[in-house]
């Protein structure tokens, strides 16, 4: 193929590759290959992915049925499943431990982690990561704090249950919920040092691309996942250490008596001696990573999609410039929204205004990215893999989710609707669901390049209906039972007669959540089964144009044999034509990155 | 119950295995193109379910509004909140006609250009006049939804104590329950403090403050119709949010600081009752009631009670094992009425005195 034609023909690269010996433990377990990081960092994402799904089935399953006995909550909560009914706290902390969960462990390490480290090094043309061995320390704290959340899931009086966002003094305090005792205290631990692996592996991706980038990749040759990436890190690095400066704060006032959140509390009958500490300080500590971190989830699933859906259209993506202007619009004002989490916490109105100015802003950009993957999609020849399938999906809920936003983002509107099912249903489309459609479109699309296989596609498509009708079967209906003003975190909704209407929709959301979380169990046979028995793959299977794609199916260390390929052009040159309507190169709708511009082509401004 | 999910589980887990090896067979059966990689024959399937998925967008969108249309809330008993349905129904309907055109043509191209050996895309990488335009568009109509909702923000969130003559009340939170404090005669509610709390004074009223001497304390919420009232909440452990639905009101109550909000309710508790859409309303859910009795008398236990609509406050910020029944029932009633049941109302001052001759 032409594109391998073009590889400097030297012949071996003497500094890579075969000088020294690995043996299981270095290979396997502390790799410092950024590829074999890459798989550990998706297999360890997904087993948590299967932990805190299994756990919104359980809450699903008592939201539902509210009075009914259920012996799978005996046999999996033990004792806050006595007799098969859920304890109220225990509701609270699954609730809380799947957000968690997800949030951080499935799409930020699950996501980022495993596609940034994949990524970067092919897709830019470098050996591997800047530091393989901050690499390797990345993942291993990633699976250490893994690790600790797990525990504290036996932790005597329950995990963590103050929500994600452990708002104090709810979870400052045990006296007010049981599992803020050593619960709250592992959920701390294990974030203090997931917040660390996260910034080591966004420091090292932000080298790796400012510095490793191959000859004639310039920033605007980058395809639109390293964009996605590359700005991924940088907020990252902006807003996790605020995090774990909350997180210190609130370990402090736990542990060492300090009053920054606690003030004026009475509680257990006796009055703490804390003053002049205010949790509204918290509220926008936590915020102003929180927010950012949504971007964070949702950034590298947008740059999924953008390269596998101009891959499959075989067309450039639309607007390449302005993808990329939104990627950084996004990105920029992603860290000054966070107070429209907060416009009605006690915060003064006038920043809710600020903050609804800001909030609205950031549809902008997200409205250009939505148009630009509808026209790429526009007189594209559409090759419907699965991956492309769950990148169009991503494109819908994204759509769905994002346009609800539009309401929560304006203060006025946010009172009524504010911590009501409205916002649930909102922010799983837009970043839950839309970022693991990210995560799956990934896999389908990347499989080839991890494991040297490919995936079934027929399984592949019956798990992307079904979780695409389940998702909207799931999300849709819920924004219906907010809009009657029905509050999250409720363990039943049974004390309220007014809301005794809403029971059948919760059911029926319920029976679309066991169908879509059955529907998982598709993907992950598929997976594993393809690992091992799957059908070889071929070098360039879906026809791409960017460089991870010229080396060798068996992975080796250093990617490339001989020298890495040199960058003669942008990704996107699909279906390009010269002007007597010829492909560029004959019979083929396809033009690597590292194919240098034929005789009479004009390199495309873009 | 359990026997039915069990079945419905069991059947979907059947249906799906079932379904995966008649795939597996199919995609045996033609080992000409084991590829796995979409070849025509997926495209051709694909793009037309892409369709029929649009198709189920739009269905389901139309079910919820129709099955769904009595779960919205119903017209607001706040004098603000008729501007805020206003500002709903338009960002509302905005949404929703911006869902469709772009959630009909994602759909539409994926299964119009689905691929096809012969054919061939079209190299577009850019147009700016067409960026431009769909840069521009969302910047206005965001522009006019901002300012609009920003005048109305500043309306609702402007609360001055010294125009006309607003009723002041605290409100005051704890696990698990809410209390509210009149100011009295004085209108002025004496300080507090945590600290202050002992025995029969739970709210921790200072009580060498004169202005707390009048305050009364109830746990229930009664409201003159058509005067402004404006709330101040104190928390007395954790974060709660008080959250009146039916008046469009909500804030939450922070230890350690004073909240505020403020609103007029215009509809009293028997207006709302009476109201076309309540009737309605209520006699649904008692007739859900009535069914689930039947059943719970079946099983040996008693039954539910009939429901009456009452306004109500509830707690949504999680607070707690029960923060799911955190409630405290509000009533709206004509001035007289309120006047009437206020007097009923124990002072603070009586209740230490009782507290005293005990």
């Amino acid at each position: 193929m032409s594109a391998i034609a073009h590889v400097d023909g030297h012949e071996e690269d003497h500094d890579h590759g075969h000088h020294h010996k690995e043996i299981f433990i270095t290979k396997y377990i502390f790799s410092q290959d950024h590829k074999m990081i890459s798989k550990q960092y998706l297999i360890t994402g997904l087993i948590m992915g299967i932990i805190g799904i299994a756990m919104s089935i359980l809450f699903r399953m008592q939201l539902a049925w509210p009075d009914h006995k259920f012996t799978i909550f005996e046999v999996l909560l033990g004792k806050f499943g006595e007799d098969g009914v859920m304890d109220p706290g225990m509701y609270l902390a699954l609730v809380t431990i799947h957000g968690t969960i997800m949030v951080f462990f499935v799409l930020t390490a699950g996501l980022s982690g495993t596609f940034s480290n994949l990524l970067i090094p092919l897709q830019i043309g470098a050996r591997d990561m800047a530091s393989g061995f901050l690499n390797m320390i990345s993942y291993w704290l990633f699976f250490l704090s893994s690790v600790i959340m797990v525990l504290s899931l036996f932790a005597e009086a329950g995990p963590a249950s103050a929500g994600w966002t452990i708002y104090p003094p709810l979870s400052a305090l045990p006296q007010a919920i049981g599992g803020s005792g050593t619960g709250m205290t592992l959920w701390l631990v294990s974030m203090a040092i997931f917040i660390a692996s996260s910034l080591l592996g966004s420091l090292n991706y932000v080298v790796t691309v400012i510095n490793l980038r191959t000859k004639g990749m310039s920033m605007t040759r980058m395809p639109l996942t390293i964009w996605a990436f590359f700005v991924t890190a940088i907020i990252g690095i902006v807003s996790f250490p605020v995090l774990l400066s909350a997180a210190l704060l609130l370990i402090m006032d736990r542990g060492f008596g300090t009053s920054f959140y606690l003030s004026d509390i009475y509680i257990a009958g006796e009055v703490l001696h804390n003053q002049g500490g205010s949790p509204v300080l918290f509220e926008h500590l936590f915020w102003f990573l929180g927010h950012p971190e949504v971007y964070i989830v949702l950034l590298p699933a947008l740059g999924i999609t953008s390269e596998i859906i101009a891959t499959n259209a075989r067309k450039p993506i639309f607007g390449y410039r302005a993808m990329v202007a939104s990627i950084l619009a996004i990105a920029f004002l992603s860290t000054i929204v966070w107070g429209h989490h907060m416009f009605i916490s006690g915060m003064n109105p006038f920043l809710g205004s600020v903050f609804t100015f800001t909030t609205l802003l950031i549809a902008i950009p997200s409205a250009v990215k939505a148009f630009n993957y509808i026209t790429t999609l526009w007189k594209g020849n559409l090759q419907l893999n699965p991956a492309m399938l769950f990148s169009i999906g991503l494109v819908s809920t994204f759509i769905t989710g994002g346009l609800t936003g539009i309401i929560l983002g304006d203060s006025t509107l946010d009172i009524n609707v504010h911590d009501t099912y409205f916002v649930v249903a909102h922010f799983h489309l837009v970043m839950g669901i839309s970022a693991l459609y990210g995560l799956f479109a990934g896999v389908y699309h990347w499989f080839p390049k991890m494991y040297g296989k490919m995936m079934n596609k027929n399984l592949g498509y019956v798990h992307f209906w079904v979780t695409a009708i389940g998702a909207y079967g799931v999300f849709f209906p819920m924004h219906f039972i907010g809009m009657a003003g029905l509050p999250r975190r409720y363990y039943t909704n049974s004390n309220f007669p007014y809301f005794d209407d809403l029971a059948d929709t919760n059911v029926l959301i319920t029976v679309f959540a066991l169908i879509t979380a059955a529907g998982q169990l598709v993907f992950l046979y598929n997976f594993i089964s393809s690992i091992f028995y799957g059908k070889k793959a071929v070098q360039n299977p879906w026809k791409s144009n960017t460089m991870e794609w010229t080396t060798p199916v068996e992975h080796m260390h250093g990617n490339w044999p001989g020298d890495i390929p040199h960058v003669y052009r942008w990704p996107y040159d699909y279906s390009k034509t010269n002007e007597n309507g010829e492909y560029v190169i004959a019979g083929q709708d396809y033009v690597s990155q590292i194919t240098p511009l034929q005789d009479g082509e004009e390199e495309m401004h873009h | 119950m359990t026997v039915f999910l069990t079945i419905v589980v069991l059947a979907l887990i059947g249906i799906s295995l079932w379904q995966m090896t008649k795939i597996l067979k199919l995609s045996q059966a033609k080992d000409a193109d084991n590829s796995q990689v979409a070849n025509d024959k997926d495209n051709n399937l694909q793009g037309k379910l892409m369709l029929a998925f649009v198709i189920f967008i739009y269905l389901l969108t139309i079910y919820c509004f129709v099955q769904y249309n009595s779960f919205f809330l119903p017209e607001s008993a706040s004098e603000h909140g008729v501007e805020y349905d206003r500002l709903m129904l338009i960002s509302m309907v905005l949404i929703m006609f911006v869902q469709i055109i772009t959630q009909g043509l994602l759909h539409y191209f994926s299964y119009k250009y689905r691929g096809n050996k012969n054919n061939k895309a079209l190299f577009f990488a850019d147009n700016d006049k067409l960026e431009f335009i769909w840069t521009i568009i969302p910047v206005i109509v965001l522009a006019g939804l901002i300012i609009y909702g920003l005048f109305t923000w500043t309306d609702i969130m402007n609360i001055d104590e010294e125009e006309g003559d607003p009723l002041i009340i605290e409100l005051y939170a704890y696990q698990f329950d809410w209390r509210a404090r009149y100011a009295g005669e004085d209108n002025e509610l004496g300080k507090a403090n945590v600290r202050f709390i002992e025995g029969v004074n739970t709210l921790g009223i200072d009580a060498s403050d004169t202005y707390g001497m009048d305050d009364k304390i109830t746990n229930e919420l009664h409201l003159p119709v058509n005067r402004k009232v404006i709330f101040k909440m104190r928390s007395q452990d954790v974060l709660h949010s008080a959250y009146m639905p039916f008046f469009r009101a909500q804030m939450n109550v922070v230890p350690g600081m004073i909240t505020e909000f403020s609103y007029t309710p215009t509809m009293t508790s028997e207006e709302m009752k009476n109201s076309e859409f309540m009737v309605e309303k209520v006699a649904t859910i008692n007739k859900i009631r009535k069914e689930k009795s039947k059943k719970l008398v079946a099983a040996g236990e008693e039954g539910l009670e009939t429901y009456e609509f009452e306004y109500y406050l509830l707690c949504n910020k999680i607070c707690g094992t029960s923060h799911y029944n955190m409630q405290m029932k509000i009533v709206v009633e004509s001035e007289e009425d309120y006047e009437a049941w206020l007097k009923t109302q124990q002072t603070f001052k009586e209740q230490l005195s009782a507290q005293a001759s005990n």
